[in-house]
């Protein structure tokens, strides 16, 4: 235990001390408390998965132990779904995405923040008109374009539209960091005759960081995405994890392990991934609103 | 030396792809769909210039008009919803995880915005479990403090439904608000709060009359981001309600209208030029909000700052 210095002074009486406890303990308190809401649904549904489906019911509150741990729900989910397929679609459509969205998102960026020429403003203001306006309005104008490009029930059709969706964002933040970065730099290389393209090359390790922010951001929406999967692609062969999860749920609805295990194993990857990265994330957000 | 009169080439090969990219696939189709709630199709497929007749549809058509009101009000009360509940809360987490004295801050930042991050499909049946009477785990939970004649099932009564359904969406999303509140709060310079203090000013106070002005502006951005993400908002009540959002579309909203519109449902088929319709009359709401947000609330802001 820690000693208190005995202190003679008024301000250190019991009152006073009472308050300060308090002060730190209640607001410790009210956090905690929506700790447990913001966890516990997450919770119940991970460490029933993992349980027979007579305990889920009658111990629904119990940690597995080795008489209740039965994993017949991921062997429902595995033998009966093609989770393989739906997974293996939803890392291709997610990081093809990722990947050309940061490249195109930071060669306009770049052009955008570095060159005076007529259209600049112009150019800046149009490609940031997605930034509010949602694209799922243009829904039937899409479809309409999937099809006559033949596009539809293709993962590649869905790579395009979550690119033409993920641009405005990414070429926003990352222009105001090329911004930054200092003139003299670019300027030594220009006097050593390096080309334009090369002086992105060196522009680009510069903003590694906003570049993993944005990467995350885009990420997220892409692989949570339900719209686009339900409407452009919804065939068994290119149905992504979240599509695939929400149709095998409503076949299995009253398998309550089924459910459980694949609620899980749809949970795992994005929330590993969000682990990785939170810190990262946080503090762009963070560095984002001091600059 | 970077200002030439001819448009150099690679200023152009930097440009293009993203310039085509998001022309072909987000403001063509936008403009498309725009284009054809003024058009109606033939059985024969062919688009046929109705100039306002589709809105005039939507506006009294027995079929169209209760349900786009309907779900026009449903959208608002569940837009209500978030801004009083979800902004209010993360306020206040924000505001209590930004005190620099604060212990195991990392870890409630990180726990807050967890559920943000999973599928919006996940979330809902995740939900629809906790609260499934079958499983009985929330009247469980409200039996333990003595309060289980509250249960009802909520997701199936027509009077409860929305609200259980947008106070979960807030559930979700709470991380969005909070993690931009509390980005503005810890940007506000310390020297500020320490003259306030030493003249006396209670946590409260210095809170109420010295934090909450300066993120005004994030207040701004807060509320509109909320504006067009419920207007837009259309997984969650699709996974937990259906395309009908049930009960007797108590939970209808813009989103799940469009869908229901635009591809049909049970024994009504799809329609194209309904659907772009509907689509455009969000657009218009959505376009409202921003301007609203860009043109009267950013103006204000800004002059109170000088």
């Amino acid at each position: 235990m820690m000693k208190t210095t005995p202190n003679p002074s008024h301000t250190e009486s019991i009152g006073y001390r009472i308050r300060r406890f308090l002060e730190a303990a209640i607001p410790q308190l009210i956090l905690m408390v929506y700790t447990v809401i913001a966890l516990f649904p997450i919770f119940m549904i991970v460490m029933n998965s993992f349980k027979a489906k007579k305990y889920i019911f009658g111990s629904p509150f119990s940690l597995p132990t080795p008489t209740t741990f039965d994993l017949i729900g991921y062997k429902t989910v595995i033998e009966r779904s093609n989770f393989g397929t739906y997974f293996t679609n939803s890392l291709i459509v997610t990081l093809t995405s990722l990947v050309l969205t940061l490249l195109i998102g930071a060669m306009a960026a770049f052009a955008l923040s570095e060159y005076k020429f007529k259209t600049n403003t112009f150019l800046a203001l149009y490609l940031s008109i997605g930034i509010m306006i949602p694209i799922r309005l243009g829904t039937v104008g899409i479809l309409k374009l999937m099809v006559g490009f033949n596009l539809v029930n293709t993962l590649l059709g869905l790579i395009l539209v979550y690119i033409a969706q993920s641009l405005p964002m990414t070429i926003f933040i990352l222009s105001s960091f090329m911004r930054q970065v200092p003139k003299e730099l670019k300027d030594a290389a220009r006097i050593d005759g390096a080309s334009e393209y090369r002086i992105f090359g060196l522009v680009i390790p510069l903003v590694r960081p906003a570049i993993g922010a944005i990467g995350i951001f885009t990420m997220i929406p892409i692989w949570n995405d339900l719209w686009f999967p339900l409407i452009l692609a919804p065939s068994q062969k290119t149905a992504t994890v979240t599509l695939g999860v929400q149709q095998f749920l409503g076949q299995f609805v009253s398998d309550w392990n089924a459910v459980l295990a694949s609620l899980t194993l749809a949970m795992i990857p994005i929330l590993i991934i969000y682990l990785i990265f939170s810190k990262q994330m946080i503090r762009s957000i963070t560095a984002g609103a001091l600059k | 030396m970077y200002e030439r009169k001819s448009f150099p080439h690679y200023i152009f090969v930097f440009l293009a792809p993203a310039v085509i990219i998001y022309t072909i696939f987000m403001v063509y189709p936008l403009l498309n769909s725009l284009r054809m709630s003024f058009y109606t199709v033939t059985a024969t497929n062919q688009e046929v210039f109705a100039g306002l007749d589709n809105y005039v549809k939507l506006f009294t058509n027995s079929n169209f008009a209760p349900r786009f009101f309907g779900a026009l009000k449903n959208n608002f009360i569940f837009f209500a919803i978030h801004m009083v509940v979800q902004n209010s809360i993360a306020l206040m987490l924000a505001a209590l995880i930004s005190n620099e004295k604060r212990r195991g801050a990392n870890f409630y930042r990180t726990v807050y915005f967890m559920p943000t991050v999973l599928s919006v499909v996940i979330i809902g049946f995740i939900w629809n479990l906790i609260l499934n009477p079958l499983w009985g785990v929330s009247k469980s939970i409200l039996e333990v403090a003595n309060l289980g004649f509250l249960f009802k099932p909520w997701l199936g009564l027509p009077t409860t439904a929305l609200p259980t359904v947008a106070l979960i969406s807030v559930w979700q999303f709470i991380g969005i608000p909070m993690i931009l509140f509390y980005a503005a709060l810890i940007a506000i310079p310390e020297e500020l709060m320490e003259a306030a203090t030493v003249d006396g000013a209670t946590a409260w106070g210095v809170f109420w009359q010295i934090k909450f002005p300066l993120i005004m502006p994030t207040v701004g951005i807060v509320s509109i981001l909320t504006f067009v993400g419920n207007f837009n908002a259309f997984d969650l009540i699709y996974t937990m309600k259906g395309a009908n959002a049930g009960p007797d579309f108590a939970t209808d909203i813009m989103g799940t209208f469009f869908y229901r519109t635009f591809f049909g449902q049970q024994l009504q088929l799809g329609d194209v030029s309904m659907g772009s319709t509907v689509a455009a009359m969000m657009f218009l709401i959505i376009l409202t909000g921003v301007l609203l947000y860009t043109f009267v609330w950013q103006r204000n802001v800004q002059n109170i700052e000088m």
